[in-house]
């Protein structure tokens, strides 16, 4: 559906020059919900410009349905977008708003209203219909934008962080019904966002960015089981890093203990970092026995549904695990101070490309 | 407001908030004083003088005898003949009011032309360079408006820099008469007037939110559409208010008119100037002035209504 292809964009020119996007290459299959994942001034934005075509890529292509469309003019691509700062038109009320591009298509009176009626159902703003957009609150401003883009039933609908101003609960509500749109429409979603919950629960596929970079770009479970690089690894969930040594796929730890692990492309044998996630290790009170590694317990902290172990190992490495508590869980987690064996479920060690 | 909530520690709900409001209220008056004193002593007095002098009996040697008469608001529109004193209309004073009327719309026009553009190439530049060209429009206020109509006379007349230029490259053989015209009226009033134009339709652009541009154009707007449905409605205030600037003075402009038009293209302002000087006839001057400014006004209030209405249609 969307490809890039090899796309860079530099601002400005001379000892000003930014590179706020690197040699970007993803493909994005048509009715997939795409999330763009990353840090603020990764480049999130610039790459959804570079699509709705704002800015022209400085280098590279952006070809829609096999034709590059890098040097159309927005108002020519089948592309609408949920902008960052919602831009809704001032001088309009929440249905003219949201008429605006239907008007703009030359589609018949009654075909817009119907779809006008349509939309406010959708975002649940038929009793704002009149209102100025700027008489609305924050979150109002923000389905009005999701609806202006929606009406003219694109192919591509770039949104731009479009839950960000709304409350938890809304903001749940608002998710599946994003999810349920995308799949009752077709249109293919490209969906920025930095919450990395938002990302796994809503998408297809992720990719993470940093820096101007695409670093790894997979379903949700890949994104956070084999993660590629130590970036990615720490921006989604809790990590524990930990000094490796791989030959082949198995991956003995400094700490002691032979794993066999995932091992991504690109990574040299010898001295590797490796990924554990806190919830795949298990901890008890006591001695180790085979296969275990033995550990000091230095803090436990309880927090309602899960208890978080810091474990110091012989190598003098910190180790979190987090436990899901149960009714009768609390004779089982070791108390402060306490020596505890630790276990790695089979299947939790990741090599890291960093 | 603190000496309130110091001596009474209860209040029933509300009470605080009148008292506040109260206060609020004396405040705005003080305040407002020194702006009240301006507009009685400035606007409204010498007002109040020209509805009463419209209403009294020429002086022989200009001024005013006091002795009620209609004379005065009766020659703004018919004029007695001098020999059998037979009425008829006063065509001078309604060709005068009428080209006063067409010139100044017509340099509202050419102001909007030249100013609008102006003003959005100054609000797209970088800020650094803004203040450059802004200082480059705002530099003629600081000169005098004579000297620079009279720069503008040396352009244009006869033996000006523009038909010596024209003469030498033999566009021409004989120099155009541009002075004492209408055009030359116009062409000066443009000048004068332009950074009027130029500086509220500025501000309006400056303030325009060009990511709404970019929503319209992402809605399959193309240029000029996004032009007329999204920027035009949003940088009209700035357009309104330099037509205002500029139309209003235009009509009752007197300097310009003078030194360009020379005696014979009179304009309002000037017509006013000849019952106060030669015609020595006050009450008939001021009549006309009312007469002027009762045409500003009614514009002023048709504007309004458009927009009033405009904003309240949405
Ligand atoms: N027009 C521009 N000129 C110069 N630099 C720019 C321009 N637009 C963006 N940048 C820079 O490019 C980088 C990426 O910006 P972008 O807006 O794409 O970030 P983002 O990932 O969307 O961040 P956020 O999550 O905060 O919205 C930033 O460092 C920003 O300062
Ligand atoms: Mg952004």
């Amino acid at each position: 559906m969307i490809q890039i292809e090899n796309a860079t964009k530099t601002f400005g020119q001379g000892d000003s020059a930014f590179t706020a996007l690197r040699d970007v290459s993803v493909d994005i299959a048509a009715n997939e919900f795409f999330t763009l994942l990353g840090p603020s001034g990764c480049g999130k934005t610039t790459l959804l410009r570079l699509i709705a075509g704002f800015e022209p890529p400085t280098k590279g292509a952006i070809l829609l349905s096999g034709s590059d469309i890098s040097r159309l003019p927005p108002n020519q691509r089948p592309v609408n977008t949920v902008f960052q700062n919602y831009a809704l038109f001032p001088h309009m009320s929440v249905a003219q708003n949201i008429a605006f591009g239907l008007e703009m298509l030359g589609k018949p009176k009654a075909e817009i209203a119907k779809t006008v009626d349509e939309m406010l159902r959708l975002v649940r703003m038929e009793e704002l219909k009149d209102r100025r957009t700027s008489e609305i609150s924050g979150g109002q401003q923000q389905r009005v934008a999701l609806a202006r883009a929606l009406a003219p039933h694109p192919q591509v609908l770039l949104l731009d962080e479009p839950l960000s101003a709304l409350d938890l609960k809304l903001r749940k509500e608002m998710q599946i019904e994003l999810k349920r749109l995308q799949s009752e429409t077709g249109i293919t979603f490209v969906f920025v966002t930095h919450d990395q919950e938002e990302a796994l629960t809503m998408s297809d596929r992720v990719a993470v960015m940093n820096a101007g970079r695409i670093l790894q770009v997979g379903s949700p479970r890949d994104i956070y089981e084999r993660p590629s690089e130590r970036f990615v690894a720490n921006f989604i969930g809790e990590s524990n890093f930990l000094d490796a040594e791989r030959i082949g796929g198995d991956v003995t730890l400094a700490a002691g203990g032979s794993f066999a692990a995932a091992v991504p492309e690109g990574v040299p044998e010898g001295k590797v970092s490796v990924l554990i996630r806190p919830e795949h290790i298990r901890v008890r009170g006591g001695q180790p026995e085979a296969g275990e590694l033995s550990a000091k317990v230095e803090t436990v902290v309880y927090s309602g549904d899960a208890t978080t172990l810091h474990l110091r190992l012989a190598t003098g490495e910190v180790l979190k695990a987090r436990m899901a508590n149960a009714p009768d869980s609390d004779a089982a987690v070791p108390a402060e101070g306490q020596d505890a064996a630790v276990s790695i479920a089979p299947g939790a060690v990741t090599v890291l490309r960093d | 407001m603190s000496e309130a909530t110091t001596h009474r520690p209860t209040y029933r709900p509300g009470e605080l908030e009148a008292e506040a409001n109260a206060a609020d209220n004396r405040n705005r008056w003080l305040l407002s004083l020194p702006a009240l004193v301006i507009i009685v002593c400035a606007a409204a007095g010498p007002l109040l003088v020209m509805v009463v002098y419209s209403f009294l009996t020429p002086g022989d040697y200009g001024n005013v005898k006091w002795e009620f008469s209609l004379e005065g608001w009766i020659g703004t529109l018919v004029q007695r003949d001098i020999f059998d004193d037979t009425l008829m209309w006063a065509d001078a004073h309604l060709s005068i009011f009428w080209r006063s009327l067409s010139l100044s719309l017509i340099t509202t026009f050419l102001t909007l032309i030249f100013g609008v553009p102006t003003a959005w190439f100054i609000a797209t530049q970088p800020p650094s360079r803004k203040q450059f060209w802004l200082f480059l429009v705002t530099v003629p206020f600081w000169t005098n408006l004579l000297v620079r109509t009279i720069a503008i006379q040396e352009l244009i007349r006869s033996e000006g820099v523009i038909n010596l230029v024209l003469l030498k490259i033999g566009i021409i053989t004989e120099p155009i008469q541009m002075m004492f015209t209408d055009f030359a009226i116009g062409f000066g009033m443009t000048y004068v007037y332009l950074p009027l134009m130029v500086l509220p339709v500025y501000a309006a652009v400056d303030k325009l939110d060009f990511r709404l541009v970019e929503a319209a154009h992402d809605l399959y707007a193309g240029r000029w559409t996004a032009f007329r449905r999204v920027i035009l409605p949003l940088i009209k205030p700035g357009i309104i208010a330099g037509s205002i600037l500029v139309f209003v003075p235009s009509l009752g402009a007197y300097v310009t008119p003078r030194v360009l038009g020379g005696g014979k293209n009179l304009m309002f302002g000037n017509l006013i100037e000849l019952q106060f000087g030669a015609g020595r006839n006050w009450p008939l001057g001021a009549a006309l002035s009312l007469m002027l400014m009762a045409a500003v006004m009614v514009s002023l209030i048709f504007y309004v209504r458009v927009t009033s209405r405009e904003q309240a249609d949405g």
